[in-house]
C-alpha cells in the first residue's frame, strides 16, 4: 500500500490563491495579495519538496485518482494524477523557478495598475501547468495544456490597453491553436485504436506493437504530437508568436515563454516516448525540426537589438536543442536541458527585466551600455546565466548541451549533420549571447538619462527613480538563487540524470535495446566532442569581443557588406511577412469578401432585407384599401359580393 | 300571370339601384334611403320565390327583414339627427373624426 501524498493539492494550492486574489484581490493591499500569491505558490513548492522526499518509498509510477471525470462506454478518463520520476523532475523546476519568478515580480510589478490581476493570472498559470506535467491521461494534459496557453494569453496582453500586447496575446493563442488541433487528432487515433487516453494503458497498448518501418498508426500520432508540441514549444513553423510574447511583462516572459510553459512540449514528446521510439520516421521529423529551429533561430537572434527578443530568439533556439535530443532518442538529455535551460533563461529573462527596471525602460541594447559597475548585482548574475547558455564549463548549460551534442551524434537515430549544425548553432548562441552582454554591461553608456521607471512609460504613472539604479533586494534574491543553479545545476551529471530518468523514459523498445547491446564505439571520443564546443563556445566569446569590444565600428561594415542577406535576418528572414501573405492576408480577405460581404451581406442579409422590402411594398399597397371612406368600403363590399355572384353563375354554368 | 324571372330582375334593379345609390351619394338620409331600396328589392324576389313555389318562409322572411328595417331606420335616424345638431351637415365625407 502505497501512502496518499494528495498529489491534487499542489495544482490546486495555486488555484486558490488564484481565486482568491481574483475575485478579491481588487480590495486587498499589495502587501496582501504577494502574500497570497508567494504563500500559496510556495506551499506548492514545498508540497513538490515534501513529494521528493518521500519519492524513494514510492512505487513508480504512481498514480493517484482523485474522482471519475468521464465514464463512457468502455472509455474512462478520471481526475488523476500520475508520478514518476519524468513528473517529479518537471514538478520541482515549474514549482521551484516559479515560486522564485513569483518572488521577483512583487518587486518588479509594484508600481503596476492591476497588480492582484497580475497574480491571479500568475497562480492560475502554477495551477494549469501543475496539472499538465501531473496529469495521468492525456485529456487531463490537454486541459493544463489548453490552460497554459489561456494563461499565457492573459499575461502577455496584461497591459492590455497597448494595442501590440492585445494583438501579441492573440496572435500567441491562435497560432497555438494550430498546434493544438494537431495535438487534438492525437488524441482521438489514440481512444479509436486504444480505446483510452491513460498513460498506462496507451503505453501497454504502444507496447504490443513493432516498430514501424515506414508509415502507421504510431508514426501518425507521433507527428501529431509534435504538431501540438511545436505551436506549445515554438518550433518552426509555427515559433512566430513567442518573439511576439514578449509584449508581457518580463517575469511573465520568464516564467511562461522561456522556464516553463514552452517546455510543455519537450515534455509532451518525453512523456509519449513509448510512441516515438516505434515511429521511426516521427523521430526523424522531431530530430530534424528541433535542429532546423535551433539553427534558424540562433542566426535570427545575432541581429537582433531589443535585449528580449534577443533572449526569445535564443529561447526558441533552445527548444530546439530540446527536441533535437528527443529526436535522436535522447529524451532524458532534452529533460535535462529543459531543467538546466529553465534555472538560466528564467535568470537571464529576470536579469534582463532588472537591467530594463534600472534604465527606465529601455529595452535597446544599443541605447545601453557600461551598466556593468552601475548595476553590479545583475551584471555578476546575468554573467553567470551567459556563460551557462553559451555552454562554458562548469556551468549548468555545458552539460546538458554537450550531452545533447554528443548523443546527436552517437545515438542510432543520430547523425553527424545533427551535430555539425548543433555546434554551429553553439557558437552563435555564444555569440549573440556575449554580444547582448558586451552591449549591456560593457562600454559607455549610450542612452540619454532617463525619468521614465520601467513600465511607467505604459501606465503613465510618474516615475519617483531618476538614475539608473540597482533593483530592490526582493528582485535580488531570486537572480541569487538562479544564479547559483546556473552554476551547479548542471553538475548533477548526464550520466546520473540519465539513470534516474531511465525507469520513466525507457519504454524496452526494441530499436532502442538492441542499439544499446549492439553499440559500436563511437568513431570519435567524447573527449573530442567536448573539446568542439567548448572551442565553439570560446569562439562565441572571441568573435563577440572583437566584434564589439576591440572594433566596435566592424559591426556594421559587415552588415552593410552583406547587405541582402543582413536585412533578411533583421527582417527575421520576412517569416511573418510570408505568414501573413499566405495565411493571414487570404484569410481576412476570404472572411472579408467572402463570407461578410459576399455571403453573409449579398445573400443572408440581402433574402432579408428584400422580404421584408417586399413585405412592406405589398401592405404599402393594401394600406390603401383601409381608407376610411364609407363609400369605399361598401364598394368593395360590393365588388367582392358581385366577384361571388360572378362565381356562383360561372359554376351554376358549367 | 307573370314570370318569375320578372320579378327578379325588378328586384335586381331595385337592388342595384341601392347599391349604386348608396357608393355615390354624400348626402347620409339619401345613403339611407339607397340600404332600404336594397333591403326592398331582396324582399321582392323573396316574396317573388315564395309565390313561385307556395312556401310561406320566404314572406315569414320578409317581415323579420321588414321589421329589422324598421328598428334600424329608427336608430338610424336617431344617430342622423344627433350627427346633424353637433356637426350641422350631412355629408358623410366630412363626418371623419374617427379617420386617421
Amino acid at each position: 500500500m502505497t501512502p496518499n501524498l494528495h498529489l491534487c493539492l499542489i495544482p490546486l494550492l495555486p488555484l486558490a490563491g488564484a481565486a482568491i486574489n481574483g475575485l478579491l484581490g481588487k480590495r486587498f493591499s499589495r502587501q496582501t495579495v504577494s502574500a497570497i500569491a508567494l504563500g500559496f505558490c510556495g506551499a506548492a513548492f514545498a508540497m513538490a519538496v515534501w513529494v521528493a522526499a518521500q519519492f524513494s518509498a514510492l512505487n513508480i509510477p504512481h498514480v493517484e485518482t482523485l474522482a471519475t471525470w468521464i465514464r463512457a462506454g468502455g472509455f474512462q478518463a478520471d481526475f488523476a494524477f500520475y508520478l514518476d520520476q519524468l513528473s517529479l523532475v518537471m514538478l520541482l523546476v515549474v514549482t521551484g523557478v516559479g515560486f522564485l519568478i513569483h518572488i521577483y515580480s512583487v518587486g518588479y510589478m509594484w508600481e503596476e495598475g492591476g497588480f492582484y490581476r497580475f497574480f491571479a493570472y500568475l497562480n492560475l498559470f502554477m495551477f494549469f501547468m501543475l496539472t499538465l506535467v501531473l496529469a495521468s491521461n492525456y485529456l487531463l494534459m490537454f486541459i493544463g495544456w489548453e490552460g497554459v496557453g489561456l494563461a499565457s494569453y492573459l499575461l502577455i496582453g496584461f497591459w492590455f490597453t497597448k494595442d501590440s500586447a492585445a494583438a501579441a496575446g492573440k496572435k500567441a493563442f491562435i497560432v497555438n491553436r494550430i498546434g493544438d488541433f494537431g495535438f487534438l487528432i492525437a488524441l482521438f487515433l489514440m481512444i479509436q485504436h486504444f480505446g483510452s487516453l491513460n498513460f498506462g494503458q496507451v503505453f501497454l497498448n504502444v507496447a504490443q506493437r513493432g516498430v514501424e518501418s515506414g508509415t502507421g498508426l504510431l508514426t501518425s500520432i507521433g507527428l501529431l504530437l509534435m504538431v501540438g508540441a511545436a505551436g506549445k514549444s515554438a518550433q518552426l513553423p509555427l515559433y512566430v508568436w513567442l518573439p511576439d510574447a514578449m509584449e508581457g511583462p518580463t517575469p511573465v516572459s520568464a516564467l511562461i515563454h522561456a522556464a516553463t510553459m514552452v517546455t510543455a512540449g519537450v515534455y509532451m514528446v518525453s512523456r509519449s516516448h513509448a510512441i516515438f521510439e516505434r515511429a521511426p520516421l516521427a523521430m526523424m521529423v522531431v530530430a530534424i525540426v528541433g535542429t532546423l529551429t535551433a539553427l534558424f533561430a540562433a542566426t535570427i537572434g545575432v541581429c537582433q537589438t531589443d535585449i528580449k527578443k534577443v533572449l526569445a530568439y535564443s529561447t526558441i533556439s533552445q527548444l530546439g536543442y530540446m527536441f533535437m535530443a528527443c529526436g535522436v532518442g535522447a529524451f532524458s538529455m532534452g529533460i535535462f536541458h529543459l531543467m538546466t535551460h529553465a534555472f538560466f533563461k528564467g535568470l537571464l529573462f529576470l536579469a534582463a527585466g532588472s537591467v530594463i527596471h534600472a534604465v527606465g525602460g529601455e529595452q535597446d541594447m544599443r541605447k545601453m551600455g557600461g551598466l556593468r559597475t552601475k548595476i553590479p548585482w545583475t551584471f555578476w548574475t546575468m554573467t553567470a546565466a551567459t556563460f551557462a547558455i553559451a555552454g562554458f564549463p562548469p556551468f549548468a548549460g555545458f552539460f546538458s548541451k554537450d550531452a545533447i551534442l554528443f548523443q546527436a551524434f552517437t545515438s542510432p537515430y543520430g547523425s553527424w549533420v545533427y551535430w555539425a549544425i548543433g555546434v554551429f548553432t553553439a557558437f552563435l548562441t555564444s555569440f549573440y549571447m556575449f554580444r547582448q552582454w558586451f552591449l549591456t554591461f560593457f562600454g559607455e553608456y549610450r542612452g540619454e538619462e532617463h525619468s521614465n521607471h520601467a513600465d511607467d512609460a505604459r501606465t503613465g504613472v510618474p516615475a519617483p527613480h531618476k538614475h539608473i539604479h540597482e533593483s530592490p533586494t526582493v528582485m535580488l534574491v531570486p537572480l541569487v538563487i538562479l544564479a547559483v543553479l546556473s552554476v551547479c545545476g548542471g553538475w548533477v551529471g548526464s550520466v546520473r540524470f540519465d539513470n534516474f530518468l531511465s525507469p520513466a523514459l525507457h519504454s524496452g523498445s526494441p530499436v532502442m535495446e538492441n542499439a544499446a547491446a549492439t553499440r559500436e564505439e563511437p568513431g570519435v571520443s567524447e573527449g573530442l566532442l567536448t573539446s568542439i564546443s567548448i572551442v565553439a563556445a570560446f569562439g562565441g566569446l572571441g568573435l563577440a569581443w572583437f566584434l564589439y569590444q576591440r572594433r566596435p565600428e566592424l559591426p556594421q561594415k559587415i552588415a552593410r557588406a552583406l547587405n541582402g542577406f543582413y536585412e533578411a535576418v533583421l527582417h527575421k528572414y520576412y517569416v511573418d511577412e510570408l505568414y501573413a501573405i499566405l495565411f493571414v492576408k487570404p484569410l481576412i480577405d476570404g472572411s472579408t469578401k467572402l463570407l461578410w460581404q459576399g455571403i453573409d451581406r449579398d445573400v443572408i442579409d440581402a433574402t432579408l432585407d428584400n422580404s421584408a422590402d417586399g413585405a412592406q411594398h405589398v401592405s404599402d399597397a393594401a394600406r390603401h384599401m383601409q381608407s376610411g371612406n364609407i363609400r369605399s368600403y361598401a364598394g368593395w363590399v360590393a365588388a367582392g359580393a358581385a366577384a361571388v355572384i360572378a362565381y356562383m353563375v360561372w359554376v351554376g354554368a358549367r | 300571370m307573370v314570370p318569375l324571372s320578372y320579378y327578379l330582375v325588378l328586384g335586381g334593379i331595385l337592388f342595384a339601384c341601392g347599391v349604386t345609390g348608396f357608393l355615390i351619394k354624400r348626402n347620409i338620409i339619401t345613403i339611407f334611403m339607397s340600404i332600404e331600396l336594397m333591403l326592398n328589392g331582396v324582399n321582392l324576389s323573396f316574396v317573388a320565390f315564395a309565390a313561385e313555389w307556395h312556401a310561406l318562409s320566404g314572406q315569414v322572411f320578409v317581415f323579420f327583414v321588414m321589421v329589422v328595417a324598421a328598428a334600424e331606420a329608427a336608430v338610424g335616424l336617431a344617430v342622423i339627427i344627433a350627427v346633424f345638431r353637433t356637426r350641422e351637415t350631412l355629408n358623410v365625407d366630412q363626418v371623419n373624426l374617427l379617420k386617421l
